[in-house]
């Protein structure tokens, strides 16, 4: 599945919290490129998942959490990043583990807090080990900039927002979608 | 809380919502204009200063938000508000400071109302209701 960057949801309390999970693999090609080797200054290739990316995982988790609340008829998206840490370097054979909360909402968006945990394979007993926080927040488009909100621009009918591949990893978690 | 103590605490939560220093947080700096607020910060503050006063603000109460006077044809001719939508944005958002904005009432430039004091001015109220 293209753009998808979390593997699973683990745990919904709608309107609430999700629990989701991203395991890093050395088959995904980025990390081949991030970073490569530069032999000039004698680095070896150090492969590492872009934090980029790991952000674009907690805005697909807390999105997901935000847009299951309204029973997915709205258009989320995410409008800001309020607040970012990750201290961690995570490379490949980790798990990453999201926990988002929806902090506020109503009917124009909603703020969102999440952490962001780490298990390193090699260190079992170190269990999920807190690496960052973030805060995020998600506009519901055709009440900001949709016809109904402030600069009335026309969006598709359809949620382009929650495509197959969502609908498909929430089935996949066990997840029911709401009607 | 006199206004000083308001002043103080919306500074805090601008500085955090806006990413801006200290200083440029003064009663008449425009959030659009002076700080750089976007259309989701709005959002953000909203929620920033209900959790910090412990209040609920309505949906359209602090900023008028969705279908407002500004695009009812009756209030706005030529690109300019009329008098009567003044009356009627003035009503509506009593903690806006519309004067200055009525030698010009460019509707584009409406936004430039809302400064730090207008939102000083709402939560005086607020908490003194």
């Amino acid at each position: 599945m293209r753009w998808m960057w979390i593997d699973r949801v683990v745990e919904l309390v709608p309107a609430r919290r999700i629990v989701t999970i991203k395991n890093v693999s050395l088959a995904e090609e980025h990390l081949h490129d991030h970073f490569v080797d530069d032999p000039d200054r004698g680095l070896p290739a150090c492969p590492i998942m872009p934090a980029s990316l790991v952000l674009e995982g907690v805005a697909q988790s807390a999105g997901t959490l935000v847009g299951h609340a309204e029973r997915f008829k709205e258009k989320v998206v995410l409008a800001k990043v309020s607040r970012a840490e990750i201290r961690r370097d995570v490379g490949p054979g980790c798990t990453l583990r999201y926990t988002a909360e929806i902090e506020r909402m109503d009917t124009v968006g909603a703020s969102t807090r999440a952490t962001i945990e780490l298990f390193d394979h090699a260190r079992p007993t170190d269990g999920y080990v807190p690496i960052g926080e973030v805060e995020m927040m998600f506009s519901h488009l055709d009440n900001n900039m949709g016809q109904a909100g402030k600069s009335g621009e026309a969006f598709p009918e359809h949620n382009f927002v929650f495509g197959d591949s969502f609908k498909t990893l929430l089935r996949t978690s066990g997840i029911a979608i709401p009607e | 809380m006199n206004r000083d103590e308001i002043f103080s605490k919306v500074r805090d939560v601008l500085v955090e919502a806006l990413a801006v220093d200290e200083d440029e947080v003064t009663p008449t700096a425009s959030l659009v204009g002076d700080l750089g607020a976007e259309s989701i910060d709005f959002l953000d503050i909203v929620f920033q200063l209900e959790k910090t006063f412990n209040i609920k603000i309505g949906q359209g109460e602090l900023f008028p938000e969705g279908a407002n006077i500004t695009q009812d044809p009756k209030f706005v001719q030529g690109g300019l508000v009329t008098p009567d939508g003044i009356a009627a944005l003035s009503a509506r958002l009593p903690h806006v400071d519309f004067t200055n904005f009525a030698k010009d009432p460019q509707v584009g430039k409406v936004i430039n109302t809302f400064t730090v004091d207008s939102i000083v001015n709402f939560l005086e109220r607020k908490l003194t209701a």
